[in-house]
């Protein structure tokens, strides 16, 4: 096997010891463990899908938290640290807390006590079949998608980063994943989850500590990084975004503030099910309101392990790193950085920790969209067109099988990406397409009870049609950047920040005109579903530190903080 | 963690994943100690010691304070 593992490449960014092979293998043997003890708890259809709907804030937290906390993110963050500094924490702080503690606080409650099992199904409790339909459909299509070029971009990963074969790494890990949430269904998923959160702060976190003893603090940092890249800013968040020609991601501060904060990651966070269905597994209301303001705490302060070492690179590292679209043999790119600076300070046991985090955090990206991909087939797509009143073990059954499906569809995705590369890049695009017109059409749906069920519908559709063509029109034509993203120094990111923008704007507007003219749902089909019309369970009687609201309020405040302190 | 279904809390798990990790880090580390490998940088701090030294520690509490024996 350990010649199987190490058949590619010859030169690799580091090399494991026979410690670090036994971190590994411990690893694949407790979670494979895990998954055969838990299978004995996933009976019935809640427990399947939804944990049994008794996980703690603190568990749900987390799991909430972790799912966002992949393996693909760590690397290609910290190499966005890497090359536009520290305004990358951009996509950690302003462009997730605020998300995060509105979930908590305005929309929880009402995915909570409609009782539905997936977003696709809160749609269709608030809208009808239409609405839902679509967006459960476009869900399944894409999360599998997704799962498949993760799958890939991992194995990539594996091999340049330790000389692990292609095959071999997308074989055992897509194995293992399959095993474990086909048998524990959610229970596992969330466990991963929590074990890979627990592996990769303490796998990461002694690459910023030592990075700082090597550079003499933070200002020995600063310091450095000017010398070596004088007249560039890489240390400011808000100073150099006074205008788009100013910085090297090409944006401006109100693409910041209206694209990425309260379009893109409000759509991401409150709406993407994979990270919404770890939070609609709480014991309670209260646990489900709480758990993404825990998590918005853990969320504030990832930069540590992933933006922080993305700027140490540029103090420390001999060389200079590239955009890996021109990395020539023997080069290394943006992405590579976390790799490098954890081979820079990590030796046997402690790289095997750092290479497991890794592992881990992929093998939970596949186990979070296989298990939502398992809970929106099984009850957004097969209950309701294909086979209605089924018994609940059916549908488990269901759940079991898909999982296994979608994850040998998700190994021919990977394929299929191997020989058609530039596919990779339309697959992530997917996701945004749909994320920042789900928002508008979720949070108008919740808070105006007049919103129309064809309302929804269109307005959904007009904003995804609108996403896709400003994407197209941007790609192939560059100079529509300058009329969608205001500037035509607008880099990728900062182009779908506006493509976000744009799009959940139309669908607004048109759920409103659709809405005027059609006739609005009669009141007692929306109790529970609206604001108007739920009674939402109030604190009062509650201690002040176990209110929610209060806690959102402090991670508010800690935000502003830091948006002072790093401005 | 589970009322209804009376599973070990996944810290207890968090536990022996840290304890093991922690055993195996520390002992990597005194095994290096008089010649840390020479591509590592700061090797002369012995971060896998101490680092192992936290992890185990932290383990053995997790592990003691959410152990399936301990009754609540």
């Amino acid at each position: 096997m350990i010649a199987m593992m190490a058949s590619a490449a010859p030169t690799t960014l580091v090399h494991l010891s026979a410690v670090d092979l036994v971190i590994i293998a411990f690893y694949f043997a407790l979670v494979l463990g895990i998954g055969f003890y838990l299978k004995r708890f996933a009976k019935t259809g809640e427990d399947f899908f939804l944990a049994g709907r008794e996980m703690t804030a603190w568990v749900a937290g987390l799991a909430f938290v972790s799912a966002n906390l992949g393996s693909l993110e760590l690397l290609g963050w910290a190499g966005n640290a890497y090359q536009y500094g520290i305004m990358a924490a951009h996509w950690y702080w302003i462009g997730a807390i605020p998300a995060m503690v509105f979930l908590g606080i305005v929309m929880m409650p009402f995915y909570y006590i409609s009782k539905t099992h997936s977003v696709p199904g809160y749609l269709k409790l608030r809208y009808g079949t239409e609405a839902s339909a679509l967006s459960a459909v476009t869900f399944a299509f894409m999360t599998i998608l997704m799962s498949g070029v993760n799958m890939y971009a991992m194995a990539v990963v594996m091999e340049v980063v330790l000389g692990w074969n292609l095959h071999f790494s997308i074989i055992v890990s897509s194995l293992t994943v399959g095993v474990y949430v086909a048998a524990g269904g959610l229970f596992s998923a969330i466990f991963n989850e929590v074990l890979q959160f627990f592996l990769i702060w303490f796998g990461a976190l002694l690459i910023p500590i030592l990075g700082l003893v090597e550079t003499g603090g933070w200002s020995g940092m600063v310091a450095r990084i000017h010398e070596r890249f004088p007249g560039q800013d890489f240390t400011h968040m808000w100073g150099p975004m006074s205008s788009a020609s100013n910085n090297p991601m090409g944006v401006h501060w109100i693409a910041i503030v209206f694209g990425l904060a309260a379009v893109q990651s409000m759509g991401y966070w409150t709406t993407d099910f994979l990270v919404v269905q770890r939070v609609l597994s709480a014991r309670d209301v209260r646990s489900a309101k709480l758990a993404p303001i825990i998590g918005s705490f853990f969320k504030m302060a990832v930069p540590l392990i992933v933006i922080l070492p993305g700027l140490l690179g540029r103090a420390v590292l001999p060389f200079h790193l590239v955009p890996g679209n021109v990395a020539q043999p023997g080069q290394f790119k943006y992405d590579d950085v976390l790799p490098l600076m954890l081979a820079r300070y990590c030796g046997p046991g402690l790289l095997g920790l750092g290479i497991t985090a890794l592992v881990a955090g992929f093998m939970a990206g596949m186990a979070g969209n296989v298990s939502a991909f398992a809970t929106v087939w099984t009850y957004d797509i097969y209950r309701p067109y294909m086979r209605k009143d089924a018994p609940d073990a059916h549908y488990v059954s269901m759940g079991r099988w898909c999982t296994m499906i979608g994850l040998f569809v998700s190994i021919g995705t990977a394929y299929l990406v191997q020989y058609n590369k530039s596919m990779m890049d339309y697959v992530q695009a997917l996701f945004g397409f749909f994320i920042a017109p789900l928002f508008g059409t979720v949070v108008l749906g919740m808070l105006w009870k007049r919103v129309s069920r064809m309302a929804g519908f269109w307005g959904l559709l007009a904003g995804v049609v609108t996403s896709v063509t400003v994407f197209l029109l941007m790609k192939f034509d560059p100079s529509w950047v300058k009329v969608f993203a205001l500037s035509p120094l607008a880099q990728p990111l900062a182009q779908a920040m506006w493509q976000a923008l744009w799009a959940c704007v139309t669908c607004v507007v048109v759920t409103v005109l659709v809405t005027l003219v059609t006739k609005p749902k009669p009141d007692e089909e929306l109790r529970g579903l609206v604001y108007a019309l739920t009674e939402v369970p109030r604190e009062v009687h509650t201690n002040w530190l176990h209110r929610p609201a209060v806690w959102g309020v402090a991670a508010l405040v800690i935000l502003v903080v830091l948006q002072i302190i790093f401005r | 963690m589970s009322e209804k279904h009376h599973i070990i809390p996944v810290w207890f798990f968090v536990g022996v994943l840290l304890l093991v990790y922690g055993f195996l880090i520390f002992a990597s580390g005194l095994a290096e100690w008089s010649y840390p490998p020479e591509t590592v940088h700061l090797a002369n701090l012995h971060a896998p010691v101490w680092w192992g030294a936290l992890l185990f520690v932290l383990g053995l509490i997790y592990c003691i304070k959410f152990s399936p024996k301990r009754k609540v």
